[in-house]
């Protein structure tokens, strides 16, 4: 029930502690249905971290998060349902590797969504189509480049029809060769109207697809604000550090 | 040759009681040992302290001890009234289970955490999780230990003659009793065991040669 206003996910005074380390501090961050969102940060940051916050593979000390309107369940079914309609894709891929790549992209369809086996293969081919690796369909992953792997991962979380695709650094493992690849795959989802929250280094994909980027540094949102804006305009010293950084070669 | 020949039937039926009782004990000991090492990966920590505490319990008692505990000390009881078959395969299979339960465990040891952290994301339970993802995996990479374990089990299948049931371990007396060569008897009982070991051995490379493009 996604009614006008609720925003898809919704972090509120989100804390969460490594031991000592405060990883997240005092996160607040909507993400509106249908928008692209780029993380962006220092490593050690806590991006990855937020990230994982939003299907509680990391749980939370304190604050709320919603997606769709309903906070997060406790670990048990009512999870792993919101999980169902959360897509994940990890940097490692972690495709199931003693499965085929269609089998990948089968399992929770059938599993999860009871799906018959015969529609889950008919949807899975077609996602695999669209990856652009329907060849491969019999493959295991080992046998799969990098990049086929991780498209491989994107149709697999596709395959559930999720509400929001959460990208974990999805090109960080890759050969450069291959980044582009699933960076295209990438941002025609996001043109096709996706919400996704995607933590990246890659600053051409902000630039191109995000409606928004969040720029994150010692577990703090310290800016939120249109890619150009950002890119051009960096308000905090220690956004103008990062960038420094990373686009002065 | 005349010791084999002479008492074929001997042979014949005491290696089929060993085989019966290997194959009623594998299967349960391999179904028992995986719920343990299910258990003990859990996330609720009564079934890890109890997993945890089979394992110490059944590994470190000798087997003989367990068995005689069925023989003589478990009708005492006067619980289920069971075989001595049934009671020999009982202790077999509860005293492997703890030696598959730490094999299987390790076995999940070695399946990349990000594995379970993708089957979780599709919105797998913690069952789904592990029948459909981690398992499987598991079970492949430590089919060579699980085989020696069950090999383990077909010679430990002689003590049961300790009890009455009667099985390839016990032809010896039966032999001594007739008064033929009791040496001679028994290099035919070991041979029937290399026989007996070769298809789970043969088994063993099947399946590594099968499950080797996994990763």
């Amino acid at each position: 029930m996604t009614t006008a206003g609720t925003p898809m996910i919704r972090m509120a005074a989100v804390d969460k502690h490594f031991g000592d380390l405060h990883v997240l501090r005092d996160i607040n961050l909507d993400v509106e249905s249908g928008q692209v969102v780029v993380v962006l940060g220092p490593s050690g940051s806590g991006k990855s971290t937020l990230c994982r916050t939003i299907n509680r593979l990391e749980p939370i000390d304190s604050g709320t998060i919603q997606v769709d309107g309903t906070d997060l369940p406790a670990e048990g079914k009512a999870l792993a349902g919101l999980r169902a309609d959360v897509g994940m894709v990890f940097q490692s891929f972690n495709l199931f590797a003693h499965k085929t790549i269609l089998e990948n992209v089968t399992l929770g369809p059938i599993k999860v969504r009871k799906d018959s086996k015969a529609d889950a293969e008919k949807n899975g081919l077609a996602l695999l189509e669209r990856v652009g690796i329907a060849n491969q369909k019999d493959k295991y992953p080992a046998q799969l480049s990098g990049g086929q792997q991780q498209r491989a991962a994107i149709a697999r979380a596709l395959a559930m029809k999720p509400k929001v695709m959460l990208f974990d650094e999805p090109t960080s493992a890759l050969d450069p060769e291959m980044v582009n690849e699933v960076l295209d795959v990438m941002t025609t989802l996001a043109k096709e109207g996706m919400t996704m929250l995607v933590v990246t280094h890659e600053m051409g994909f902000a630039r191109r697809a995000a409606h928004r980027v969040v720029f994150m540094s010692d577990g703090e949102i310290v800016e939120d604000a249109k890619p150009e804006e950002f890119f051009s305009n960096p308000t905090s010293d220690r956004a103008k550090d990062f960038l420094g950084k990373i686009l002065s070669h | 040759m005349d010791v084999l020949v002479d008492n074929l039937d001997l042979y014949l039926s005491a290696f089929g009681q060993t085989i019966l009782l290997f194959l009623v004990a594998a299967v349960g000991s391999l179904v028992l040992g995986t719920v343990l090492a299910a258990l003990r990966v859990s996330p609720v920590p009564i079934l890890r302290s109890f997993g945890s505490a089979y394992v110490t319990v059944f590994r470190n008692t000798p087997l003989t001890l367990v068995l005689f505990f069925f023989a003589f000390a478990y009708p005492r009881l006067e619980l289920v009234d069971l075989s001595f078959f049934a009671r020999a395969s009982v202790g077999l299979i509860l005293y492997t289970a703890a030696f598959v339960c730490e094999v299987v465990r390790s076995g999940i040891n070695t399946v990349p955490v990000g594995q379970a952290e993708a089957s979780r994301a599709l919105g797998f339970g913690f069952g789904q999780t592990l029948t459909q993802v981690v398992l499987p995996q598991a079970v492949r990479s430590v089919v060579p230990p699980l085989t020696s374990v069950q090999i383990a089990l077909l010679k430990n299948t002689t003590i049961a003659s300790g009890f009455s049931v009667f099985q390839a371990g016990g032809i010896y007396a039966v032999l001594s009793e007739q008064g033929d060569n009791v040496f001679i008897g028994l290099l035919w009982v070991s041979l029937g065991f290399l026989i007996l070991v070769a298809p789970l051995t043969l088994l063993q490379r099947r399946l590594e040669n099968r499950w080797s493009v996994a990763r």
